[in-house]
């Protein structure tokens, strides 16, 4: 029965390359023909290779250059001079820069610390075989597949003093007037809105990821630890967070990356307001470059930025990597 | 005649090639340059942050290809 399939299989297979020989016309078969299986490879490559160096590699380095020096956009035809590093020294002297990284840092804690407490138990108890899991993890996903900014449109409504849904709900378990919620306008809340938002929309994402290392914990190990007596809590921390820890860490990486970088979200909830107490360092970058036109400082801000997260990213693969190993 | 083999210890290498030691001055400079860029308390340890950053960044790329 098995050598029958193989037969077939490989009498398939003969056929297709056959059929494949007879279609390719001659000229173009000869001149592939000429060519080494590394040629061909790197023939097959070349395309994305080269899109890679014009989309990202290029404008690095670009960006690079235009940090030192005092090019403005807007301004095309005027002399570019190099300038040092005076773009770098006042991007590292502005304390109106130096509190939008901190208003950045306060985003990526919170909407990291809560998406990953939230994403994970929310994974512990989908991976638990329940009558309409499948359901119910397709519904916890919807935010994610949405796209930002249709989610920060209707974040807006929802957040809305008047008509919000938000509002109306603090309001009905608080007993708050729905009009002293002002979740996008007051300075203190401004901030938790734009949180609320983020770990609504990416928490799907992070329970995905440990979802799946739940799903990699072997049986087995569950049943050893039953048969050693081992309590539920136990199991849990002895077992399930050791094994899940490198896709946890993977998660948290992911969205410490993608949270440095935040700007549509912020942008369509805030736009940086009220005054400048939502406003990240994208949104700083973004004044930088194309309200005060501003290029070569702004070049200089954005590899600052670059740096952090490339450096960061070094540290965490480390550990991620150790962990592994383990 | 004696069959003992002759171990000839390995030259240890100088601790600024070996990769261990050096990787983890690495990330000790990136981390504290990460504090430094985001702390809330001293405008000069953000002034600073940058250039610590980037010697740790570059100093882990490098190290980094060091044989074990």
């Amino acid at each position: 029965m098995n050598s029958s399939h193989q037969t077939f299989a490989e009498k398939a297979s003969r056929l297709a390359t056959e059929a494949a020989v007879r279609a390719t016309p001659e000229p173009l078969a000869k001149r592939v023909r000429g060519f080494s299986d590394r040629a061909i490879a790197w023939l097959f490559i070349a395309p994305t290779i080269a899109l890679l160096l014009a989309i990202n590699i290029f404008p690095l380095f670009w960006a690079i250059y235009l940090s030192f020096t005092n090019y403005r956009a807007n301004r095309p035809n005027a002399e570019v001079r190099n300038i040092g590093l005076s773009n770098y020294s006042r991007i590292l002297n502005d304390p109106d820069i130096w509190a939008s990284m901190q208003t950045t840092a306060h985003f990526v804690f919170w909407t990291i610390l809560l998406q990953t407490v939230i994403g994970f138990g929310l994974a512990y108890l989908i991976d638990r075989k329940f009558r309409g899991h499948a359901f119910w993890t397709t519904l916890i996903l919807i935010p994610m597949m949405l796209s930002p900014a249709v989610v920060g449109n209707f974040w807006r409504f929802l957040y809305e003093p008047q008509i919000g849904l938000f509002a109306y709900a603090v309001s009905f378990l608080t007993g708050i007037p729905t009009s002293d919620i002002q979740m996008l306008g007051s300075v203190q809340l401004a901030p938790w809105a734009i949180v609320i938002v983020d770990t609504w929309m990416w928490t799907p994402y992070v329970m995905l990821i440990c979802l799946a290392g739940l799903r990699s914990i072997p049986d087995y190990i569950y049943e050893a630890a039953e048969v050693d007596r081992a309590s539920p809590w136990r199991q849990f921390w002895s077992i399930t967070v050791p094994m899940a820890l490198p896709f946890i860490m993977l998660a948290v990486l992911f969205r410490g990356i993608e949270n440095f970088k935040m700007f549509d979200m912020v942008n369509l909830l805030t736009g940086g307001g009220p005054g400048s107490t939502t406003e990240v360092a994208s949104i700083a970058l973004k004044r930088d470059a194309f309200e005060a036109w501003a290029t070569g400082r702004s070049s200089a801000f954005a590899i600052v930025l670059f740096v952090a997260v490339f450096g960061l990213a070094n540290i965490y693969v480390k550990a991620l990597n150790r962990v592994k190993q383990r | 005649m004696s069959d003992r083999t002759l171990i000839i210890p390995k030259k240890r290498r100088p601790f600024f090639l070996r990769r261990g030691p050096m990787e983890a001055l690495a990330v000790l400079l990136i981390a504290l340059g990460f504090l430094m860029l985001f702390q809330p308390f001293w405008l000069v340890l953000y002034t600073y942050s940058f250039v610590t950053l980037l010697a740790g960044t570059a100093m882990f790329t490098v190290v980094s290809k060091f044989p074990e």
